[in-house]
Parts: C-alpha cells; structure tokens; sequence
C-alpha cells in the first residue's frame, strides 16, 4: 500500500494539450491547454499558459491583461464571512425598496476595478456603501455577501475532466446538444447497462460523444467499445474533452449504421476499397475533392511559371518538392484508407460475435429501429438501457420488445433530481428545479426462441419444448 | 461467473439468478448433484444449469420455464439477502457517478450492510480498484466477506469489523472516495478525511433524515472540504398499458339530416379508443434518502 500513499504529482500538474474543466461557481467549461489561447468564460478572458505546471484544483483569479494568478488558498471563511456579527436587523420591517440603498453607481464600481481592486475588495465596498446592510437580519446579511461575491470574484478552479463535469457542464450550458440527457439519468445508463472494465459495449449516441466517453471512462481502457455511428463519422468532441491515453483511444472502434444490414446478412465487403469511400462520400468527400482541385489549380498557376524560369534550379527544386508532397499526401491517402478498412474490418469482427456485453443508446433518433437493429448484436443475459427525450417512443420499444420476446425486465423509468440548501436554520430544497431528465428503457436479453412468446410471463400449464439452446438468429 | 467480468457459460460454484417471472427472481448457487424448488418444478443443476449458456430458458420439470440470468449487480440488489436496509440502484447509480469512480478508483464505505452499495463499487474500480469496506456488526461483515469470495471479488476488498467512528477505515491517504452510510456521518468525517489521498477525492454521505444532513454539512465544511451539495433522487416506473378509453355519446347530431342514420339504435356505449399509455405506480417509493456530496481538496 505505500505505493498508494505517493501520490504521482507529475500526473496532477496542468501541461500543454491537456483536456481541462474551468469551473466558477455551478458553471463550468471545458478547454484544451494551449500556447498563448485565448478563452472567454463568465464575460472574462484569460491566457491559459500561466497554469501549465500548476496541480490540478488550483483556484486562480485574474488579473490585469487576462492573465491569470493563483489565489492565495485562505481556508476555513474568509472575513467577510465570519460571523463576528457586528450589527444585523430583526426582520425586515425597516428596509425601504427606493433602490437607493448603495451609495455607489455603477460608474463607481467600473473605477474601482480599474484602480485594480480584487473581488473581495469591492464587495467590502459594497457593503460600506449600502445604507441598508446594518438593518437587514444575519441571514440576509450573507446571503447579500454571497450574491455579490459571486458577482466580483472571480476565482476559476481548474479541474481534471470527469464524466460528473462534463455531464453537469453539458447539461447546464449546452443541453440540447446532448438530447437534454441529465447527469444522473447519465448514471442511472451506465450503471443499469452493467459498464466495466474487460467488456465489449456497443454504443449508439448523438450527445456530442459525452455518453460515449463516459462508458470509456467507466471502461478504464479495458475490453472494447463500439461506436456505431449515424451519418458519415462519428461525433466525438465530448469524449475527446475527458482527454483519455492513448490506449484508450485503442480499444475504441466504430461501424458505421448504414453498414448494419450488410453486417447482419453477411454481404458486407471489406476487400475492396471502394466499401471505404461509400461511407465516407458523405464526409470525406468533399474534403477530397476540394484538395484535388486545390491541386489542379496550383499546377494550373504554376504551368506558365515553369515554361519561363525551368532553369531557376531553386524553381526546380520547389516544384520536385511539391511533387514529392502530393506523392506523400497521395500516399498518406491510402494509409489513412487502409487504415480505416483495417479498423472497419476489427469493427465488424467485433460485431459479427453477436456477444456483446451490453448495448447503450441516446440519440435524437427513433429509439425503436435503433434498439431493434443493435440488439442482435448483443449477448444474451446482457443489459441494454435506451434514452429518449421523450416517453412515447420508449413506449413504442416496449410494445414491439413484448412482442418480439427475448428481453426480460423491461422498465420504463425516469428520475426526478432535487438539490437542497444546506444551512443552519436555513435548509430546503432549492427553489428551482430541472423539470425532467429523459426517460429510460432498460431490460436483460435472453435466448431467444423459435416459438415467439407472447408473454414473459413463464405459462406453467402449458408444456413446452426444451429451448435451452439459445437462438438468436432471426432474420428479418 | 464473476461479479466483474462475464462469462458464457454457467460453471459450477456460479451465483445465477433464475428469472422466474415478472419481479419474480431467485439466486441460486450452483452446485453439481444439487436441486432447487421453484413454483415450476424442481431445477436439476448438473443437467439444467451446468453447461448452459447465460440466458437460456430452462424447463422445470412441470414444465413451466424460467430463464437463467447472469448476476449483476443491479440484479443481486434485488435478489440479495437483507441484513440491513439496502441502497437501491438509483441512489447507487448516482453515488457511482458523483464519487467519480472508474476502474483503478479506490473506496472507503461504512457500513458494509447487506453489501447492495459494495457489489456496485466493486464492479466499477475493478480490475485495478480497492474497497476497504468498514462494518462495525461482526456477523454482517463475516456475511459480507463470504459473499464476496461466491462472487469471486475477494481480492478487490478488505472487510473490516471496527466502528469507523471511533477507529476509522484502517487506511490513511489511499482513498479516491469514501461512502458514509452510518446514523452519525459527522462523527466520520475526520476519520474519511485522514482515509483520502493527500491529492484530494470525493465523499458521499446517505442519511434519511435531514437533520442528520444538517450536520454532516457543517462537519463537512469544519474540516475544509469543499463542493458541498446535498441532493434527492427518486425513480418513477411508468407502467406501459393498453388503455380503452370509451367515447361519450352526445346523441345525433342536429347538422346530420340524413333519416336514415338517425334509425341507428341509440349507442350502447361500445364505442371506445385504445391507447398506449404509461401510467404512474398507485403507491412508490418517495423517500430514500438525502445524499450529501463533497470534495476534500489537496492538503
């Protein structure tokens, strides 16, 4: 265990590349660490390079010409928050809204910023200025602290990413690129779908890659992830924000689900190289042909050049150089080609088992063709959980798994979330909360039989065959 | 079988659980020559069980049918041996992902319990993890560690029968996370602290009353740790069902003239629409507990 005590420092220092969370308050962002980068968060903007050496959890504030600072940790309250009480109200009866309370104008703030005052400096000021503070009761009093300080100060807490920050990030400033998924309808997926080291999971998503990096996370670099994916590539901005190793990265593949049915009826081609393109027309495409009529443009420009100066060996020499760079990008081309048959033909290999150790889907798309597609991929006595926004197409999966048979507990859930205030004599729940979550369908596969069951309820009267070998194969 | 990994086939020694219906399941240990009762028939293990692939139906000699299921634990929640009042998997799900767990992590828990909670840990910080799990009820802990060796997850876990109160988790700066579920989590937090690495981690506490949550908090932000935020999770089943809503009959209507349609016998009260629809449970769970997050920053 002493190895345990040694906390590696290395690997808890911010550096160049690295995939961090800004956090302020209940906001957060999630930024790359580079040179010289400019971010803009909370209406403030800031250089990143003077936290690259700092621990990850550093508290910094800004400072004039947005670079940043680390703030002195003073634990424990700061004075504004300890409660040498000097003087407080009763109730309220004596406070006057006429919004004349703070002597200070919004001019006055501006040049108190200006003259380089910090955050805390200027609600002290605030407070000296307000006519009211002495009368309002110690709660208001701290509450009024609060609010203020939470307006001046700007302290940025500069985190490692985890599923628990992007999913609350994700959920707080952009929730409609992630389906309106809440965090912990997020946990309640990976813990129902059983995700865990040395499995292979199968993962269909459109919420930016958060659900798909969120599953690696819980993998840990163990067994294998498959990412179908819609469309022409998948999307992966949410995963690469967790900022894995590298090795993660390895046990990560994709398929795309055009190919499925091809998959599924054993006509899905590898050999040629064409399989290849057809995918990828729709991203790739243009990518290539406007870099091949870059191409012809430049050799275009360059053609009467040439004529004239062929002799200017240093003209010679550019041209043989550009040359050599279309031959390498040419070449590149087909690495890159050869390496994505290659990952095609893993994909599929991984799928064609039709074992997988668990199935999870969150997507804008028709829940229902989807479960039923990627279900055949899936082992049985395995967990699969679906995400939708909405319940009536879940309702809709239910029926035709009922029917369909080979799943058991089915649940169709969603969860209700509240957050509460916590303070002496002040607790209960927060006055706002978020309206729903998403829904979930859950259930277990299981073998599969020739006769279809109606119900899952097992029917004792009724004899039946001995079914033990499993069947999964149904075409369709 | 393990608890952290799966396996095809159904071997001897295996927990399994028998799917025998609806919310109707059993687990079973499997044992070569050994039998087991069910509302079906009986369940012969060399012959039913042994060999078999995960998943499989297997008739009962009365000839109903059950299914054989690979245990998780979200299933052994359900089907596990109560000892103590269990953590359920929604409050579990939720813990997992806020205490940041992920394979390699290592956890702290008091008390053991039934072992719901512990089961789910170890699923997730396998292959790489630890649990020091704390269970001041010599009994409860003895179960629990014979439970874990069943499920072949002996060597992520160290059990330990001492009041984590009075003599904390046995283990100082390792732990990534530490789970309080005990009736006086302020008692604890020192102790959880000391537990938790010098780089900093996260703390869960469970507590059903409020006023326990009052002073977890304070204790919490006496000892410096940071983040604090207490929060609810309920699950809500919908019930997915055919619903036949009958139509109202206003009589015939005044712009209809045609004679003949008003022969029509007056509507009996046949005519209805069927829906699917998901309707609330009558009765559901509405208070489980509070749960109190924090993190401990860098010493």
């Amino acid at each position: 265990m002493a190895e345990c005590v040694e906390d590696s420092d290395a690997e808890s220092r911010i550096s160049y590349g690295d995939y961090i969370v800004l956090k302020r308050g209940d906001v957060f962002k999630s930024v790359q660490v580079e040179n010289k980068k400019k971010v803009i968060f909370e209406k403030q903007w800031f250089f990143l390079d003077n936290a690259v050496g700092q621990l990850y959890g550093t508290i910094f504030e800004i400072v004039a010409g947005g670079s940043l600072r680390v703030k002195m940790v003073k634990r424990a309250g700061s004075s504004l928050n300890n409660d040498d009480s000097k003087e407080a109200g009763q109730d309220n009866r004596h406070i006057m809204d006429d919004g004349r309370s703070q002597k200070l104008t919004r001019d006055d703030i501006e040049t108190l910023k200006e003259q380089g005052l910090m955050g805390q400096e200027i609600v002290q000021q605030l407070i000296d200025n307000s006519t009211t503070f002495k009368d309002k009761t110690e709660f208001a009093q701290q509450k009024y602290i609060k609010k203020k300080k939470k307006k001046y100060e700007s302290d940025i807490t500069f985190l490692k990413p985890s599923t628990r920050l992007l999913s609350m990030m994700y959920h707080g400033r952009e929730p409609g690129k992630i389906c309106h998924l809440r965090y912990d309808t997020l946990a309640q997926m990976l813990t129902l779908g059983n995700i865990h080291a040395s499995s292979k999971i199968i993962v269909f998503e459109t919420c930016a890659g958060l659900v798909l990096g969120s599953v690696m996370e819980r993998m840990g670099g163990y067994g294998s992830v498959i990412q179908v994916y819609p469309g022409g590539g998948p999307t992966r901005a949410g995963m690469e924000s967790f900022g894995f190793p590298s090795s993660f990265h390895e046990t990560l593949h994709d398929f795309p689900m055009c190919k499925v049915n091809a998959l599924l009826a054993g006509t899905l081609d590898l050999s040629e190289k064409d399989t290849d393109s057809r995918t990828d027309v729709s991203r790739d495409g243009q990518l290539d042909s406007s870099r091949e009529t870059s191409g012809v443009f430049q050799e275009g420009t360059t053609e009467p050049q040439r004529m004239e100066v062929s002799i200017d060996p240093e003209e010679e020499m550019k041209r043989a150089e550009r040359e050599k760079l279309r031959q390498q990008r040419a070449e590149e081309k087909k690495v890159k080609m050869e390496e994505r048959r290659k990952k095609l033909t893993s994909a599929s290999a991984l799928l064609q088992g039709q074992d997988a150790d668990g199935l999870v889907i969150a997507s804008r798309f028709h829940p229902c063709p989807v479960l039923m597609g990627l279900l055949k991929f899936v082992a049985p006595s395995r967990p699969f959980v679906v995400y939708c926004q909405y319940r009536e197409p879940l309702i809709e999966c239910y029926t035709k798994l009922r029917e369909q048979g080979g799943t058991i507990n089915l649940r169709l859930t969603d969860s209700w979330l509240r957050h509460y205030q916590v303070l002496p004599n002040r607790t209960h729940p927060l006055l706002l909360m978020s309206g729903g979550g998403g829904y979930l369908l859950s259930g277990t596969t299981v073998a599969k039989s020739v006769t279809q069951q109606k119900s899952e309820e097992p029917a004792a009267k009724r004899l039946k065959l001995d079914m033990s070998t499993p069947s999964c194969e149904s075409s369709t | 079988m393990s608890f952290v990994e799966y396996s095809e086939l159904i071997q001897e020694g295996d927990v399994v659980i028998i799917f025998l219906g609806h919310e109707s399941m059993m687990p079973v240990k499997v044992q070569s020559g050994a039998q087991t009762q069910t509302r079906y028939g009986v369940i012969r293990h060399s012959s039913d069980l042994i060999g078999q692939r995960f998943g499989s139906k297997v008739t009962c000699s009365k000839g109903g049918w059950v299914y054989v299921l690979h245990p998780t634990p979200e299933l052994w929640t359900v089907n596990l041996p109560h000892r103590t009042q269990i953590l359920y998997t929604t409050d579990i799900a939720n813990i997992t992902l806020m205490l940041e767990l992920k394979p390699g992590s290592v956890v702290c828990e008091s008390g053991t319990g039934s072992g719901s909670l512990s089961h789910a840990i170890l699923r997730t910080i396998a292959p790489t993890g630890h649990l020091h799990t704390v269970e001041f009820h010599a009994q409860r802990s003895e179960k629990a560690m014979e439970e874990f060796k069943e499920h072949k997850v002996s060597h992520l876990v160290t059990v330990r029968n001492q009041d984590v109160c009075k003599e904390g988790f046995g283990v100082t700066g390792v732990a990534d996370a530490v789970f309080l579920d005990i009736p006086s989590p302020w008692e604890a937090v020192p102790h959880a602290k000391r537990a938790m690495k010098h780089k900093g981690g996260r703390l869960c506490s469970f507590s059903p009353c409020i006023e326990q949550v009052q002073r977890t908090c304070e204790a919490l932000s006496d000892h410096g740790f940071e983040e604090i935020c207490t929060l609810e999770v309920l699950l809500r089943v919908h019930d997915v069902r055919s619903v036949t809503l009958s139509l109202p009959d206003f009589g015939p209507e005044e712009g209809s003239t045609d004679s003949t349609q008003k022969e029509e016998v007056p509507n009996t009260g046949i005519a209805s629409v069927v829906c699917k629809t998901a309707t609330p449970p009558r009765e559901m769970a509405g208070h489980t507990g509070y749960l109190t997050f924090a993190t401990k920053p860098r010493d």
